[in-house]
């Protein structure tokens, strides 16, 4: 054999395996679900006067815990139509790399339901804006379509609220920090998901 | 080669994961799997979910071997052309 061609076989051999770990299912429904969730919550939390940082924390880790729910039941019905196992190797790892952010935010929010800082609510709205973002930048790894620039939204627009903040202290309201949520997980998700429908591959029909 | 390097990097597959990874059609992935599992390299699981029934596919030991091997050969090629 050629060294080129052993070359090449290599390199394809490689790609392959790569390939092969990435997680492949249609995140488009997910985001859409995802966002209209944090959309619809956010404006129900205005209008139903969600202004104590215990309700603050409360009410958006449970809206947290529907909006995952759903998207891992969004995941299930697709492996179910595609005739796959749900618990894939890929969804293992996505869901490895998820994990350390997700704790963290759920710690954060059951610290401030448990002592009710009133100070730092706005703090932790960013905070989970940040660290989702680092959590889908980290998933995206075992991923398709340009989920680390996705989650690098998240990070960097999180930070940049967090600077502007020192200008305007409005920024360092609850309220703020509704808008903030639903900003960030509901009209983003919802702008991705909308992205993701028209460009992510089409699975071929059985 | 292609199915035998999706599989070695992963435990098990699907056909319809093989497939879309691939960009194979059915009929070409059935008869590559056929001759792979025919040679003892890859081993074939049939189990019903959601009332339908889904074929994965997973390399067998002697099958992770012959894989090795043929990495092995193709490095060596490599190594042995390159300048010292």
């Amino acid at each position: 054999m050629e060294t080129n061609l052993a070359s090449d076989h290599l390199q394809t051999i490689r790609t392959l395996m790569e390939r092969s770990a990435l997680y492949r299912r249609a995140l488009a429904p997910v985001m859409i679900a995802s966002g209209s969730v944090g959309l619809v919550a956010a404006i129900v939390a205005l209008f139903a006067r969600v202004e104590s940082s215990r309700s603050f924390a409360l009410y958006w880790l449970i809206v947290s815990v529907i909006a995952i729910a759903g998207a891992f039941l969004l995941v299930r019905r697709q492996a179910l139509k595609d005739s796959e196992a749900f618990w894939s190797v890929p969804t293992k790892r996505v869901t490895e790399a998820l994990l350390p952010a997700f704790f963290v935010g759920f710690a954060a929010g059951a610290y401030h339901i448990f002592s009710d800082p009133q100070a730092t609510v706005w703090l932790l709205a960013l905070g989970w804006i940040i660290v989702y973002g680092c959590a889908i930048h980290a998933a995206g790894f075992f991923m398709q379509n340009r989920m680390r620039l996705f989650g690098w939204m998240f990070i960097l627009g999180g930070c940049g609220v967090l600077f502007a903040s020192a200008s305007w202290p409005a920024l360092r309201t609850i309220q703020a920090a509704h808008y903030l949520m639903g900003g960030f997980f509901g009209v983003l998700h919802i702008a991705c998901g909308i992205y993701l429908y028209f460009t992510e591959t089409r699975r071929t029909a059985e | 080669m292609a199915i035998m390097s999706l599989l070695a990097a992963s435990p098990q597959l699907s056909f319809t994961e093989l497939r879309d990874t691939l960009q194979m059609t059915d009929g070409n992935i059935t008869a590559h799997a056929r001759t792979l599992h025919e040679a003892g390299y890859i081993a074939v699981t049939k189990a019903f979910q959601g009332g339908r029934q889904v074929t994965s596919y997973s390399l067998t030991a002697e099958g992770r071997t012959a894989f090795a091997n043929y990495i092995n050969l193709l490095e060596q090629i490599v190594q042995l052309s390159r300048p010292k």
